[in-house]
């Protein structure tokens, strides 16, 4: 099907169309797989293998964080063979530390940046914030629209500051957190989708994970479509990071099947999938533990990090 | 920056789940059924039998009766002894119990009439799990709940029964078109011979036990087993006094010159070529899976499937490029599997009706597309197929198919569209997709179809009222309109 490719800015201000109804009902279709025996297993790995895993604490320091980025790498050494997380997520004041401490792993330093989570600061401290992680090593860095200005209809606003911030970012990819669950309507989720992906976005990240509802299926499946249309549109590829409230490996594979479903295979990797959680790498090991052994193991086998 | 698009998402992996197939094994299936008259399974008359398959494997699964004129009058006698002296005569309040009774069970058993669904029709089991069986038992309910009210039901109106309704159904739905046809004329006090398809006759023989189970009085429900002389036979039986007929037009039209010049009432639910409208504002990507669900449902096997589709021009590639990409994701294969989305067409000679339209397609000029999911080597199976470049003069876009295949055209303007969509002989559903409130009310006024779906498509609800214009039939199922077919109204003096 020959069409022209084009990277034109749309007119934002035109309703995006997404219904309610068939959106929910659609996520709701890919629960209804039933995911067993090897595809399960290199599921559950694949999903391990996609996590940022997360700490984002007020009280986060550095033993905190250097026991994590342990973590990150070995996920549960009783079980031979598995895959480290993508990449893990702190503060910009633990950027050098998580660093060192996962130096020559492969795996990622994330880094949230622009007055996470509430993106309350002014442009300059923005930018300042970003250089700062990236300066300090950061690979990829987790900003926060304003939502607020997004709320007002400020759509250039929102543009130009994540165009400003993906400058800022030089080599590090920029993750666009849209905090859906403030933006509360579907239509609301693509617009601000491609607003990121035109602005320069190389993921767009569903939630800060602190304010409630972080990720869910439907929201998710809204943003994977703005991906795939901005793909075709532009034949460029963007990332997709659902983050907060993907506690449970059976979730998480509900995710997996979504994402090669509406992406397919090419996205099926840590390049362009990443799960934002703390607390899922437990019960994703949990269950591959289940699978190899025929038998649930108690959770304090599983290290709380 | 403009290049030439030639980019494709790849979904092989999409279809590579792990088999995750349902347990046979939590469904009893007897090597043989016999005819369930007057409350018993009796031995047919005919003293024959006929075998009935999967069509996922073609193996034989069971063997039934096949009810000739003689068994079909046994069947009727019972059911009219049974509303002369019980049925008729027993309080509303009592005949709504067993109804309750019926529809309990039929949750009770779900599981097992769920497979047995899938293995005797070849529709997914994640269709006849999480559909068929959770609506049937709806509509036992919602018709049990009338069966006391109908004075509220008819204010200022008497409601008398019609007597035995003679109830023929087909092999698409083959549970759930038991359960719209007996619920409600139990609920009315009507008692029924019902005959289900050939092809399909097990989960029907199933509620026959759990109507034996439930002790509804003998001969309320009598379940006859065989062909279309079995069918005849009830349709040309002196004693009854209402047919109640879901399939074919062909045979629609046969049981209307049938029962001409008789006293028999009607209800006729036959064919559909229904028409989903893409309007340029609509949700696409919803769109795009609305026409999925209408089309593929049940491999197509249904009445009111969108099997026409009408994309407004300037959206009309994002479309089909969608359309594509989602016919990639579906699977195709054992029916009892979990993951499976497209199962077994219904038997041998309907897959073969349908390739002949294949052919007829291509021979017509259309540009035909299949995904391109690999078929089980055994079984009846056909890949989801779309048309496009199709014209209304096509005899693709003109006659019903039955199956898995869907023709696109294009149009221009809200007019066009509506004198296209309504051109055919059929009027039994449609479908408008939109963003905007006043043109689904302007296109639902003037689209010649008895169910009209906004932004959504197949929803079915016991509570709303199911039928057909045109070739597609009269009388109403469902809702408060599905009691009056079983009725005769008299004004209270």
């Amino acid at each position: 099907m020959a069409e022209t490719m084009t990277t034109a800015i749309p007119d934002f201000t035109l309703p995006p169309r997404v219904d309610q109804v068939g959106i929910e009902e659609r996520a709701a279709r890919f629960t209804k797989r039933s995911i067993k025996k090897e595809t399960k297993v290199n599921g559950l790995l694949l999903a391990l293998n996609m996590i940022d895993l997360t700490t984002l604490e007020g009280k986060d320091s550095e033993g905190k964080v250097k026991q994590m980025c342990y973590k990150a790498m070995h996920l549960l050494d009783a079980y031979p063979g598995l895959p480290t997380v993508a990449a893990v997520c702190v503060y910009p004041s633990m950027v050098k530390t998580a660093k060192k401490a996962v130096e020559g792993s492969g795996i990622k330093v994330a880094s949230v940046a622009t007055g996470f989570p509430s993106g309350q600061v002014p442009r300059d401290v923005k930018i300042r914030d970003t250089k700062f992680a990236v300066a300090q090593g950061a690979d990829e860095v987790d900003m926060v629209i304003s939502r607020g200005k997004f709320l007002e209809g400020e759509y250039n606003y929102v543009f130009d500051e994540i165009a400003t911030i993906k400058e800022a970012c030089g080599d590090a990819r920029l993750k666009v957190i849209l905090e859906t669950g403030e933006l509360v309507t579907f239509d609301k989720v693509r617009k601000a989708s491609d607003i990121a992906m035109h602005a320069g976005a190389d993921f767009i990240k569903t939630s800060t994970g602190k304010v409630t509802p972080a990720a869910t299926m439907p929201v998710t499946l809204v943003m994977l479509e703005a991906i795939r249309d901005f793909y075709y549109k532009t034949g460029k590829m963007i990332g997709m990071k659902p983050a907060g409230g993907i506690s449970k490996a059976k979730l998480a594979l509900h995710y997996l099947v979504m994402l090669n479903e509406i992406l397919g295979e090419a996205w099926m990797n840590n390049h362009w999938f990443r799960f934002g959680a703390s607390s899922l790498a437990n019960d994703v090991l949990m269950q591959l533990m289940k699978e190899k052994t025929g038998v649930y193991q108690g959770k304090d086998y599983f290290s709380l990090d | 920056m403009a290049r030439n698009n030639t980019l494709k998402l790849k979904f092989d992996s999409a279809r590579k789940y792990a088999p995750a197939p349902e347990s046979r094994s939590a469904a009893k299936i007897k090597d043989q059924y016999d005819l369930f008259i007057n409350g018993k399974f009796e031995k047919p008359v005919s003293k024959k039998y006929f075998d009935t398959i999967n069509p996922a494997t073609e193996e034989k699964i069971s063997r039934v009766a096949e009810a000739n004129e003689a068994d079909v009058d046994r069947a009727v006698k019972a059911a009219r002894n049974a509303y002369e002296n019980v049925w008729k005569k027993m309080p509303p309040k009592e005949r709504g119990k067993y109804i309750f009774r019926i529809a309990r069970m039929v949750q009770e058993r779900a599981r097992e009439l769920a497979i047995v669904e899938t293995l005797n029709g070849g529709k997914p089991i994640r269709e006849s799990r999480d559909f068929d069986i959770p609506v049937v038992g709806n509509h036992f309910f919602y018709y049990a709940g009338w069966a006391d009210k109908l004075e509220y039901a008819f204010p200022n109106r008497n409601a008398h029964p019609l007597g035995v309704a003679g109830q023929i159904i087909p092999w698409n739905f083959p549970l759930l078109m038991a359960a719209w046809k007996i619920a409600p004329a139990l609920a009315t006090g009507n008692t029924v011979v019902l005959k289900p398809a050939e092809t399909t006759p097990l989960t029907a023989l199933l509620l026959a036990e759990i109507i034996q189970e439930c002790d509804l009085p003998p001969g309320v429900v009598n379940i006859i087993t065989g062909a279309g002389a079995t069918g005849a036979a009830i349709v040309n039986h002196p004693d009854i006094n209402k047919i109640a007929f879901t399939g074919s037009t062909d045979v629609g039209k046969i049981i209307q010159r049938a029962i001409a010049g008789t006293n028999k009432k009607a209800t006729l639910e036959l064919g559909g070529k229904a028409a989903n409208i893409i309007f340029d504002d609509a949700p696409i990507d919803q769109a795009v899976e609305g026409v999925i669900n209408g089309i593929f449902f049940n491999q197509g096997h249904v009445c009111c499937a969108g099997s026409r589709l009408y994309v407004q021009e300037s959206v009309y590639k994002e479309v089909v490029r969608k359309l594509k990409d989602r016919l990639e994701t579906l699977i195709v294969g054992d029916p009892m599997d979990k993951n499976t989305d497209i199962g077994a067409i219904n038997s041998k000679q309907q897959l073969d009706q349908i390739n002949k339209y294949l052919k007829i397609g291509v021979k017509e000029g259309a540009e035909m597309y299949q995904s391109s999911v690999d078929l089980p080597k055994k079984g009846f199976f056909c890949r989801p197929t779309i048309f496009t470049n199709v014209a209304q003069s096509n005899r693709i876009s003109q006659e019903e198919i039955f199956g898995p295949v869907l023709t696109i055209q294009t149009f221009r303007t809200d007019d066009e569209v509506i004198e296209k969509a309504n051109n055919t002989p059929y009027g039994l559903s449609a479908g408008v997709w939109t963003d905007k409130g006043s043109k689904i009310f302007n296109m639902t006024t003037k689209l010649r179809a008895g169910v009209v779906w906004a932004n959504t498509f197949n929803q079915f609800d016991p509570t709303s009222p199911f039928g057909g214009y045109k070739e597609s039939g009269y009388g109403r199922e469902g809702g408060l309109h599905g009691l009056t077919p079983y009725l005769n109204l008299t004004s209270i003096s």
